[in-house]
């Protein structure tokens, strides 16, 4: 079928041809220039750019932040998503609407809203300073908004699986005489963790590469609140653009990384979902 | 869901009775409140409360002072520029995922599992090292930049450094939607058009692009969502001039760091009406798509 198609539809040339050379333009000659960039520096050079101790404390906790808020979102997603799919209850159809809005919601909305909602005397830092709980201008700042906008990932992929699942399985395990916990432990538990392990990854790899919700509610001071991506912007400012891209392709060969670990779970937690 | 075991009659007027389920899925009601409990406060206080805190904060100084914050010279031509910036960086992006779609659905050729992961990698790239990419390979200290200085061509600093940034960012939003959408299409209408005479275009502007089209609607409003509200990569190749090269969201920040709160909350409400719309158009479109 394939090999009949591929000599009577026509265009093959003319949108592959296209499609490579934008994508070329676009993406590949710009990223190869700026690994090139930083190739030009002596290696010595490099690791002195790339692997400061400021640099270092960056990444430390660019990945620190990202990862706790992953692991929230691990929790808040399951919950969410099983009350979503579950049970019935006044407003749900809004609320499952509203799970949407980190994905839409620009960036710098997000900063400037919670910044704002979270300072001493803000409609919820009220709440929590007398607690002695520092949000904004604080790493715990950082984590909040990474948890806002990775939010949606764990529950959008835990929630068509939990939807699909099957009734049967459950039934069996209770009539045996196995508690809900333990039916919860053993039946229903194993097929969401390919979808939760996917969700997880999406979470962590979107709350590294964040940059503008983070930049409005950190101090952004080197050692204590800096990510890695204020870092090259804190390079540039200073004109230190081989530091700058030092930094980035550090960051470029993480984001490669995960890409792969991400494909990696999906490729691992397809045959469940099918 | 299956109903075989039945509820007992008992238990018919209770919550449990809305939907048909067997008991064995029922979980213990406290877990119920407990679990819809923390939901509500989850996305109440997560997503709830800051988008209604937006619309409160740009109307806190009254209707009139809302569009008096909003008609600030600079904010205006931040939202003309993001007019102009987005749909240019989107069509770039709609034409190159027709291109790809196409390529990618309809044919095999080596190199196509590649072809397909690279599409994605601009989505895992931090918009920060985005733009930075950019600000190296056409910055003045570059010596394509120089060579387009001495041209009389600005591209970083300028609106069209920014169309490149956006159309980075927002690279597979449009193929990503396009190319599942037409696998699952099939050729037997392209067959039957090519069969019966139609040129090549023909075939596409009557058959493919026709039965494409809620699924295409579907990219540009993705698409076009996240070109408007893109901060990071815009950010460092904008050179942040107001009145020139500053989009909405840039504006938003340097109002927020002027201490300008109704101002910069002014400017974030027309961002969160985007993102609402976005979600409404999404939801419709998407039973759409789903009908065929």
């Amino acid at each position: 079928m394939r090999t009949i198609t591929r000599r009577v539809l026509p265009g093959f040339g003319l949108s592959l041809g296209y499609t490579v050379t934008y994508l070329s333009l676009l993406v590949l000659i710009p990223l190869a220039a700026c690994i090139l960039r930083a190739t030009n520096l002596t290696l010595e050079e490099f690791v002195g750019a790339a692997w400061s101790p400021r640099a270092r404390a960056a990444y430390w906790l660019t990945f620190e932040c990202a990862f706790w808020a992953a692991v929230i979102n691990l929790v808040l997603g399951m919950v969410v998503a099983w009350t979503l799919v579950r049970y019935r209850f006044p407003l749900k159809t809004l609320f499952d609407a509203l799970v949407d809005v980190p994905l839409a919601l620009p960036t710098a909305v997000t900063g400037l809203v919670y910044a704002n909602l979270y300072v001493k005397d803000g409609w919820l830092g009220q709440f929590l300073s007398p607690l002695g709980l520092e949000v904004a201008y604080t790493r715990l700042g950082i984590v909040l908004v990474l948890v806002f906008t990775g939010f949606p990932f764990v529950v959008r992929s835990v929630q068509p699986v939990l939807a699909e699942l099957d009734a049967d399985e459950e039934e069996a395990s209770a009539v045996m005489g196995a508690s809900r916990w333990v039916t919860f432990r053993h039946v229903i538990f194993p097929h969401l963790l390919p979808p939760l392990l996917s969700g997880f990854t999406l979470a962590f790899a979107r709350g590294v590469g964040e940059y503008g919700s983070v930049v409005f509610i950190s101090s952004n001071i080197p050692f204590k609140t800096e990510i890695a991506a204020v870092l090259i912007r804190s390079r540039l400012e200073e004109f230190a653009y081989r530091e700058a891209a030092a930094v980035a392709v550090v960051m470029l060969g993480f984001s490669f990384v995960l890409l792969t670990m991400i494909s990696m779970v999906e490729r691992w937690s397809q045959p469940h979902v099918k | 869901m299956s109903n075989e075991t039945g509820p007992a009659p008992n238990t018919a007027a209770t919550m449990e009775s809305f939907q048909p389920r067997s008991q064995a899925r029922e979980d213990p009601a406290w877990v119920r409140w407990l679990l819809v409990g923390t939901t509500y406060l989850v996305i109440g206080v997560l997503v709830a409360v800051p988008l209604v805190h937006v619309f409160q904060q740009a109307f806190s100084a009254g209707i009139a002072g809302y569009f008096r914050n909003l008609c600030d010279r600079d904010t205006l031509h931040a939202i003309f520029l993001t007019l102009m910036v987005s749909p240019v960086a989107v069509a770039m992006n709609v034409v190159f995922g027709l291109a790809a779609a196409w390529a990618i659905a309809r044919f095999q050729f080596p190199g196509r599992t590649v072809l397909i992961s690279l599409i994605d990698l601009p989505m895992s790239i931090s918009p920060v090292v985005a733009g930075l990419v950019f600000m190296l390979v056409l910055g003045l200290q570059s010596p394509v930049g120089q060579w387009l200085r001495d041209h009389g061509w600005q591209i970083i600093f300028a609106p069209p450094g920014l169309v490149l940034a956006t159309a980075f960012i927002t690279f597979p939003l449009v193929a990503r939607e396009l190319v599942p959408l037409l696998e699952a299409e099939g050729v037997d209408e392209e067959m039957a058009a090519l069969s019966l005479g139609a040129s090549g275009w023909q075939m596409f502007w009557r058959v493919t692009l026709p039965n494409l089209r809620w699924g295409l609607l579907y990219g540009i409003i993705l698409c076009n969502a996240r070109a408007m509200g893109e901060f990071g990569a815009v950010h460092v190749v904008s050179g942040r001039i107001s009145g020139q090269t500053d989009t909405l969201p840039l504006r938003v920040e340097k109002l927020f760091q002027e201490y300008d709160n109704p101002g910069a909350f002014a400017a974030a409400s027309v961002l969160t009406l985007v993102a609402i719309l976005t979600l409404i158009g999404k939801s419709v479109l998407e039973r759409k798509v789903h009908k065929g």
